[in-house]
């Protein structure tokens, strides 16, 4: 752990994969931006990797103040320990005071092993961050402008406030898709800040022999609509339905855990807590009974249509248009004004 | 060669089937209500350690630590296969974030010998996935996330799958190793009826007090005498360190927990003939959210 700072920068961890950056470290700097300026401090991006240099300007045109840089051909693949020893002597030796990472399946696996080595906190999974004051009960101590880790637990069912006062820095890995994305100003730019990291083949335990990666058939992020379709649907077959409503409307797929799991589709379409977060502008639900887990990844839709035969289906709750029917005759019917309006 | 398997479970309330009668009037979840169960991706921790046996032969340990009633998870495991069982019980431990936890799970896993340390990714009651790279750290060893299958184990080098959310990767390692566990790795076999017949009064010293029983040493006494009495440390028992345990051990406290009320919005109830659908469609498109 390092001591509290408070004139400690608030950092990002910039995951990039093959000197690409992915979403996920633009959405940080957005939310990033926002508590350094309210903080009064400088965002940094800690940018790790083999000839990645180039990527410092896309992270200065999206908010960091500061991009911190180490290249090593050590570093060229991700993975856990020399990572995790980057970023444990990054902050030691600079102490900001807060440290973000997305809550990748990289950023999952990497800011556990840093938290551990600095003995320090970290919420997973945030859907939101905000400064605010914490007073101690016991003590009357109040903790002035404290990160504020908010996070759904128990399966959504209650959103827990976490903080942490006394052992620095403050740590999150932070929900994909949750935090808009910024509006990237090319005339911004970051100080480039090298540093060197003391590695050697000892730090690096694992031997990566194959890696397949199989870009996403859908983005859900990027869609403004999204049709999706739940075990109501009924088959793998029915679910031809759902890609034609969401075909008619330019729509992206989408599918609840339980379409995955009895194989309507696949799981890149699933849309929830285990899947992927969305805020469209319009989500129809056809055929989703609305489990928590589910309405924990769609419920910030701007407006949601429910067709489901269970008049007392939860997915109601949330619905701006509720139609209780078929969905097998609904479908079809909307399509077809679809068809004929526009 | 044979490996020995620490395999780290965790009983969690179900939070996937929450029915009506773990809901408050007024929407939020009755906690308190929820039925208690096997985290669903330790069980596939489980099988892949009792999976490493039947192969290879070795020892599979399983511990957990929690209140007394946990040991039902751990006598869930011995029905299903695992050798040894440990609760890890002690009122220091309240109050403990992942990173108090995995510090005092590293100091039970120190206690035993073992090759490979199996958990599931994530138990269903946080969803941090943090307790596994945590200890991993602890134990100085190498941590392999998110893991779909063994594909070798040769002397002391492991080759195995993961899945790294847009792909798969294969990767080489040595022992000893943390590995953390995903769904779709196995099919948890179930209860063994034999076993089930053995275990089935298996307990330990905490649970039987817990009971309230007046002559729950002799309870205890006589469960030991037939060989099924659960282990159980506490927190000197595995040489915990109290500052690194418990509240004062975690750095992450709790600010405020709001429950998840689940409201009905402004909403329309749209007829289920082609007219209604239409109009709905048109008002759609009129105020631009589609079209």
């Amino acid at each position: 752990m390092i001591d509290v700072n408070t004139a400690g920068e608030v950092w990002i961890f910039a995951e990039q994969r093959d000197g690409q950056l992915a979403d996920t470290p633009l959405e940080l700097l957005s939310k990033g931006r926002e508590l350094a300026d309210k903080l009064g401090v400088k965002l940094a991006a800690v940018l790790a990797g083999h000839n990645v240099s180039g990527l410092s300007a896309q992270l200065g045109h999206n908010g960091a103040d500061k991009v911190y840089l180490v290249e090593d051909p050590l570093l060229e693949h991700y993975q856990t320990n020399p990572f995790a020893k980057v970023l444990d002597e990054l902050i030691r030796k600079h102490r900001p005071q807060i440290v973000l990472y997305g809550a990748t399946p990289v950023g999952r696996d990497l800011a556990p092993r840093v938290a551990s080595s600095m003995k320090a906190g970290l919420t997973a999974d945030c859907t939101d961050l905000q400064i605010g004051d914490h007073e101690v009960k016991k003590t009357g101590t109040v903790y002035k402008n404290l990160l504020f880790q908010i996070r759904p637990a128990f399966g959504g069912n209650i959103i827990a406030t976490i903080i942490n006062f006394d052992r620095w820095p403050q740590m999150a890995t932070v929900r994909e898709g949750v935090m808009p994305m910024p509006e990237p100003d090319t005339r911004r730019k970051a100080e480039i800040v090298r540093e060197k990291a003391t590695l050697s083949g000892r730090d690096l335990p694992i031997e990566i022999l194959r890696q397949e990666i199989q870009e996403r058939k859908v983005n859900l992020k990027a869609s403004r609509v999204i049709v999706a379709g739940g075990a109501g649907v009924g088959s793998k077959e029915n679910f031809k339905l759902i890609y034609e409503l969401a075909h008619s409307l330019g729509a992206a797929p989408g599918a609840t855990r339980a379409a995955v799991d009895l194989g309507f589709v696949d799981r890149d379409h699933q849309v929830g807590q285990t899947g992927t977060t969305v805020r469209p502008s319009l989500y129809i639900a056809v055929g989703i009974s609305g489990a928590i887990q589910h309405q924990a990844g769609m419920s910030e839709s701007k407006k949601i249509i429910a067709i489901n035969s269970d008049p007392e289906a939860p997915i109601f709750n949330l619905a701006h248009y509720k139609v209780v029917g078929d969905l097998n005759t609904v479908v079809p019917m909307m399509i077809k004004a679809i068809r004929e309006k526009v | 060669m044979s490996y020995n398997c620490v395999v780290l479970v965790k009983q969690v309330p179900d939070t996937k089937r929450i029915t009506v009668r773990a809901m408050n009037d007024d929407g939020t979840v009755n906690r308190g209500a929820l039925p208690a169960v096997f985290n669903p991706e330790d069980l596939n921790a489980l099988e892949l350690a009792l999976d490493i046996k039947d192969c290879y032969g070795g020892r599979v340990t399983v511990m957990t630590m929690g209140l007394p009633a946990a040991t039902g998870v751990l006598r869930e495991a011995l029905y299903r296969g695992a050798d040894e069982a440990i609760l890890i019980t002690d009122r220091r431990c309240a109050a403990s974030d992942t990173l108090a936890t995995s510090y005092i799970l590293s100091c039970a896993v120190s206690k035993v010998d073992y090759d490979i340390v199996l958990c599931g990714r994530q138990a269903i009651d946080g969803d941090t996935a943090q307790v596994g790279p945590q200890i991993a750290e602890k134990l100085g060893i190498t941590q392999v996330t998110y893991l779909e299958r063994i594909i070798e184990l040769n002397g002391r080098t492991l080759v195995a799958r993961r899945n790294i959310g847009n792909g798969r990767q294969e990767v080489r390692t040595l022992l000893p190793v943390l590995m953390t566990v995903i769904d779709e790795a196995n099919e948890p076999r179930v209860a063994a009826a034999k076993r089930l017949m053995r275990y089935k009064d298996a307990a330990s010293r905490a649970e039987i007090e817990a009971t309230g029983v007046n002559d729950a040493m002799d309870r205890a006494k006589a469960i030991e005498e037939k060989g099924l009495l659960i282990k159980q440390w506490d927190l000197d028992g595995i040489g915990a360190d109290l500052a690194w345990c418990g509240r004062d051990g975690s750095p992450t406290k709790v600010h405020r927990i709001q429950s998840v009320v689940l409201e009905a919005q402004e909403s329309k109830a749209v007829e289920a003939t082609a007219g209604a659908i239409a109009a709905m469609v048109h008002e759609l498109i009129e105020d631009h959210t589609i079209g």
